[in-house]
């Protein structure tokens, strides 16, 4: 897993709720048996029409926005706990995603793969989307050391845990982790 | 000191627990299948290590597999290497597959409690979110992404934050023609898509132990839809009943042994849930979702909400959600003509089911202008139904008896909804595209799906009972 360093970026606002997985990567889209390429996929159906053709009106096909930050409405990534939701965010090119409130296990499958998922309080999920709209290049910053995000002069701190925020900044994952205690489990095998 | 049933069970399987760490958590059972572990079979591969308890790991193929022609060749490519590429990894790492033409095959859901896998008191993890169904055992059972299925592969151990807990109660008596899907229905309408998250829920009170196990199934299935990780019900002698005499379920002496543990595997009368709801059997009506996510559901008579009395911010999603189903605010959604029907899916593909849906189309026919698909969750029922000759009440009616497997609830192999079509189904998930691109569908339990197949229309079926 790549380092997660501090980054300032500009936004993709994606003011809907409850975005499930199935919109993020449509199941017919997880017959590969690799973790590359989904990112061509990523929102499929709300980026391109039945014959293929990119859907004007949405906000991955205005080239008024870009950058390395999804900012979406609450409850994100609920639904089915395919990672390939994660793995296309991913591979499209966002590090981060903003909302004011993520679906357990899609939180999850970010953080394993080095997707650091930001919940933020309503009222500044508000001010990034209402910030953004208004002009589309302003920068936000997100600093995992400090565990902030910044837009437009307002900062707001977010909550990670210890462990997983040692985990991406350094790049490791749980199986490294969870591999050095092999003794112990080995332990409570036994115990039983 | 009191716990609830989820620390019981979670206390017993704590490998090692740190201040400022996840507890290490050990997982008897791994299921798998083909669609969630082809990349954690590759990272174990780059590791160069082992799948560190085979014997503890079961899979099968589901997801991805046709429902018809099961004993040719997979037409699709992609589909047919990916399910030769789990036989491939099954046989390279040494783990049990119940495959396409294995009498034991089915939906993986199905076919855990089925064979006498799922068992009380037992951790047990699936790349797929509707694990969850194993909790009707009263096991700590959850759905995983693929790093982690690739974690349980290299240690058979998971680390995780210990969940808040949630107790939610029906009291009283379910009334004529509502069962289990419909309380979920209810629960999930009442609560919000989101209104679980972060919490394992344990369903109580005399509604949910009147409940037989499969539709306790059907319950804990849905946990996931309103966001919880997992659902669960303390077990009891229909749990014990149910269990019992199942191919890998414990024999003689061993029997003894876990029943005797098993009984222990209750929540104190004293525990402290974080979070209790109680609900009235008696409120709760055959539902049926309108919208695009399974908290936008109601009582089947009712008129859909209008986005006006939505919380602002809500507002324009809802009305998304409507224009993409092709509903207006405050509308009936009794008497609107159905296209498809979709009895199947591993929240109400079993036995029980198949006889309740059998018990109400025996004599009748379905409209002419539905298709109806009843998809048997494994090749178990399958086989049961064809014994009790429920296919033949099926052929008469028009019904279409198709081979196990996800299917239509997801669309992934060819069972797609048309766009724009309109299904009523047996599923757990109504998301836009879910069963096909711009397909749309209405969640109903069997009994209501029966009704629509029958009368060509979404209908009460109180009143056809």
């Amino acid at each position: 897993m790549k380092k997660f360093e501090k980054l300032t970026s500009q936004v993709v606002p994606l003011p809907i709720e409850n975005i499930d997985t199935d919109q993020i990567i449509p199941a017919r889209f997880l017959k590969a048996t690799t973790r590359d390429g989904f990112g061509d996929n990523l929102f499929r159906d709300w980026r391109f029409d039945s014959n293929n053709q990119p859907k004007v009106d949405f906000v991955m096909n205005d080239s008024t926005y870009s950058g390395k930050v999804l900012v979406a409405g609450k409850n994100f990534g609920c639904g089915s706990s395919r990672e390939h939701a994660a793995w296309a965010i991913q591979d499209y090119g966002f590090d981060v995603v903003i909302s004011s409130f993520f679906a357990d296990i899609f939180k999850g499958n970010a953080l394993n793969n080095g997707v650091l998922p930001i919940q933020v309080t309503d009222e500044f999920l508000e001010f990034i989307f209402e910030t953004v709209l208004k002009n589309p290049t302003t920068q936000i910053v997100v600093d995992l050391e400090e565990q902030s995000v910044t837009i437009e002069g307002r900062t707001e701190s977010f909550e990670i845990n210890p462990y997983k925020k040692s985990c991406l900044i350094n790049g490791y994952d749980d199986i490294d982790f969870i591999l050095n205690q092999k003794e112990q489990i080995l332990t409570f095998e036994a115990s039983r | 000191m009191a716990k609830t049933l989820v620390e019981k069970i979670w206390d017993a399987h704590v490998v090692k627990s740190e201040e400022g760490f996840p507890d290490i958590l050990y997982i008897d059972t791994h299921l798998i299948h083909e669609v969630t572990s082809p990349q954690a079979f590759d990272g174990l591969r780059k590791r160069g290590i082992p799948v560190f308890r085979p014997q503890q790991t079961v899979a099968t193929a589901d997801h991805n597999v046709p429902t018809l022609d099961q004993h040719l060749p997979i037409k699709e490519e992609l589909s047919r290497y990916q399910v030769d590429m789990l036989t491939k990894n099954c046989a390279e790492f040494g783990i049990n597959l119940y495959g396409l033409g294995h009498p034991y095959q089915g939906i993986v859901h199905v076919i855990g409690p089925e064979l006498g896998i799922t068992l009380p008191g037992k951790t047990m993890v699936c790349g797929d979110s509707h694990t969850s169904t194993h909790g009707a055992f009263g096991a700590i059972a959850f759905g995983i992404g693929t790093s982690q299925v690739e974690q349980v592969f290299a240690t058979q151990c998971l680390l995780l934050q210990k969940p808040k807990t949630m107790k939610i109660e029906v009291n009283g008596t379910l009334g004529k023609g509502v069962g289990a899907k419909d309380i979920i229905l209810y629960i999930i309408a009442k609560i919000s898509a989101a209104g679980g998250t972060g919490y394992f829920i344990e369903y109580a009170g005399s509604a949910i132990e009147s409940l037989s196990m499969e539709a306790r199934m059907t319950i804990c299935n849905m946990s996931i839809e309103m966001g919880a990780r997992g659902g669960l019900i303390a077990p009891d002698q229909i749990t014990f009943d149910y269990v019992e005499g199942r191919e890998f379920a414990p024999k003689g002496e061993e029997w003894d042994k876990s029943l005797a543990y098993w009984k222990t595997l209750y929540s104190d009368a004293d525990a402290v849930f974080d979070q209790v709801l109680t609900f009235d059997a008696a409120d709760i009506a055959p539902m049926i979702t309108y919208g695009t996510n399974p908290g936008m559901g109601m009582g089947i008579a009712e008129q859909i909400p209008a986005t006006a009395a939505q919380p602002e911010s809500e507002q324009p999603s809802y009305q998304k959600a409507l224009t993409y189903m092709g509903f207006q605010d405050n509308a009936g959604i009794l008497g609107k003509p159905v296209d498809y029907v979709f009895i199947g899916s591993c929240t109400n593909s079993r036995i029980e089911d198949l006889r309740e849906v059998a018990a109400f189309v025996k004599g009748k026919q379905k409209a002419p202008e539905v298709e109806v698909w009843i998809v048997p969750g494994s090749k178990q029922v399958e086989a049961q139904a064809k014994e009790e000759q429920l296919d033949k009440i099926f052929e008469e009616a028009g019904f279409q008896l198709r081979e196990p497997g996800c299917s239509a609830c997801l669309g992934m192999n060819e069972d797609k909804i048309p766009a724009g079509k309109y299904c009523v189904s047996t599923s757990n998930r109504n998301f836009e595209g879910r069963q096909g691109p711009n397909a749309r569908t209405l969640l109903v339990s069997p009994l209501t799906a029966a009704a629509a197949a029958v009368t060509g229309k979404i209908s009460d079926v109180r009143e056809l009972l």
